[in-house]
């Protein structure tokens, strides 16, 4: 990967980090990087088709946020993928954890990814963590 | 024939003009021109940046009663979002 390349990993499954790591995601997808983010932990349960649970709010912003029209966040992940050159890869770890299959998951979702793969990716380009 | 059109943005919040701007370039054709309604102030900034990065042309910024008025014209750009029409 090159330094014009973003890797986002993303752990979190609180309303600030998961809104914020898709900011990143589609705005540097749709400036001409290179994008790849790995949802895992307590990020991916959102990005299950069954899914009804909305992430909580970690701090008053994400409180006050909620009332306001910000774009969601996985309307902003969609959008780097089909608008950007990103790809939003589910953690091959967390999908096993969870008792999950490839086909539960939202369908703008790359394949699985596995964390050694991840890395040698994101080698060389920037690597940012939410 | 170029054609002009208005996106209406105001009241979403950072990146969603940007987002609503780059769907309308998508569609559009070379030499068409859009115009962005936002009420946000970050985006009446990340707009041009955003511009001036994948190389289409910046027409005019203007500010009225709170309302940013962004208008772009589409060009061959150096970096296109995936799928853009040409």
């Amino acid at each position: 990967m090159s330094s014009s390349n973003v890797s986002i990993l993303v752990v979190s499954g609180t309303t600030e980090r998961l809104q914020m790591a898709a900011m990143v995601a589609s705005v540097a997808a749709v400036s001409g990087s290179q994008v790849q983010v790995l949802l895992s932990m307590n990020a991916l349960q959102f990005f299950l088709k069954s899914n009804e649970k909305h992430p909580s709010p970690e701090g008053d912003f994400g409180r006050t946020m909620a009332g306001k029209n910000v774009p969601p966040f996985k309307q902003l992940l969609q959008h780097a993928a089909e608008l950007g050159d990103a790809a939003i890869h589910p953690c091959s770890m967390a999908i096993d954890v969870l008792g999950a299959k490839p086909e539960e998951l939202d369908p703008f979702l790359a394949p699985p990814l596995g964390l050694t793969k991840f890395l040698a990716d994101s080698a060389g380009g920037q690597l940012l963590t939410f | 024939m170029a054609e002009r059109q208005v996106i209406d943005a105001r009241g979403t919040f950072c990146p969603g003009p940007l987002m609503e701007l780059i769907a309308a370039v998508k569609l559009a054709s070379i030499g068409d021109e859009i115009e962005v309604l936002s009420t946000d102030a970050g985006s009446a900034a990340d707009i041009p940046e955003w511009i001036q990065k994948v190389g289409h042309e910046m027409v005019s910024t203007s500010s009225e009663s709170g309302v940013w008025h962004i208008v772009i014209r589409k060009t061959e750009s150096r970096a296109k979002p995936r799928g853009e029409k040409t």
